[in-house]
């Protein structure tokens, strides 16, 4: 396959094994939510990358929607460190 | 200084808001690529990027009050700040935190983009002949990496993944994976922030919930009304 030919031609810096390929899938899989119960054979590389994009996706909402909570909290007062301090002694 | 002595009660309120995570400070392999990861899951490590984000907010507040900036105001400016303060918590070791700081700040001062830690790919890899040499610059021993589908999602993702879009298959795969343990924390310690600022009594959705309603129960002292 021309994928072996240009196996041996490559020097040895920047090759990178099918383990280490496999090892970053993997761990990749760990850090999903969804995909971290099931088995790694199972799960195919295109799905591991479908769900980590759709899974950043979703992080970058929920970061957009409390830094709205935030700064709608925030507008009313003078400092962050203020309203803490002030929320912490109203309890 | 006044903010070490405010940024006191701050943190121990979150430190008893939080309910205590499954992994502890030990970093539960030795591995080298876990390790950072571990990092982002730390209580220590939100409770910086808390109270490095509620200085932050500081700015924000204080320049939205005084002036009309130039800068996005409401939401946006707080997703900045908040972005700026995750890439600062990454201590530059990563591309993505390297290439926030770039972009965010390029209008005030250019940050020197580090030299990178892993070697760059070298370019005699396209030389090797192979027909797909632009795409797999690795060897492809797999038929898995060699499939458009599995190209096209690792280009999406690199677009995802500040500062990685022209980055090789297995760099992006390693900055996906700091990019998103680092995004969690950020998530879990705004939330945090978010229900301090909004009362954090009574009943609350997020994890931080039980903690932070049973703490403030029990800490709740009759308002002083003489």
């Amino acid at each position: 396959m021309s994928s072996r030919r240009s196996r041996s031609r490559q020097s040895g810096t920047s090759r990178i094994t099918d383990d280490q390929i496999n090892d970053l899938v993997s761990k990749l899989q760990q850090l999903l939510p969804e995909l971290r119960n099931s088995r790694s054979d199972k799960v195919s590389a295109a799905k591991v990358l479908q769900e980590t994009c759709s899974y950043i996706r979703n992080l970058h909402r929920e970061v957009d929607g409390l830094s709205e909570r935030l700064s709608e909290l925030l507008a009313t007062t003078d400092t962050a460190q203020a309203a803490i301090i002030r929320n912490l002694l109203m309890q | 200084m006044s903010s070490t002595v405010i940024s006191n009660p701050v943190t121990n309120s979150d430190r008893s808001k939080r309910k205590k995570k499954k992994k502890s400070l030990q970093p539960k392999d030795q591995n080298n690529p876990n390790n950072h990861i571990i990092k982002w899951k730390s209580e220590a490590q939100q409770q910086i990027y808390s109270s490095k984000l509620i200085q932050a907010l500081n700015h924000v507040t204080i320049s939205n009050k005084t002036s009309s900036p130039s800068a996005p105001r409401g939401g946006r400016a707080v997703r900045e700040a908040a972005d700026r303060v995750l890439a600062v918590a990454a201590k530059g070791r990563t591309r993505w935190s390297r290439a926030i700081l770039t972009n965010r700040l390029k209008l005030k001062f250019r940050k020197q983009k580090r030299p990178q830690r892993v070697p760059p790919p070298p370019s005699s890899v396209v030389a090797t002949g192979s027909s797909r040499s632009k795409k797999t610059r690795f060897s492809v021993l797999r038929l898995r990496k060699s499939l458009p589908a599995v190209q096209r999602k690792v280009r999406v993702l690199g677009r995802l993944v500040p500062g990685c879009r022209k980055q090789p298959f297995p760099v992006i795969l390693d900055e996906a994976s700091d990019y998103i343990a680092a995004l969690e924390m950020q998530v879990r310690a705004m939330t945090a922030i978010t229900e301090l600022l909004s009362g954090g009594g009574g009943s609350s959705s997020s994890g931080g919930g039980d903690s932070s309603s049973s703490s403030s129960s029990s800490s709740a002292a009759p308002p002083p009304t003489s």
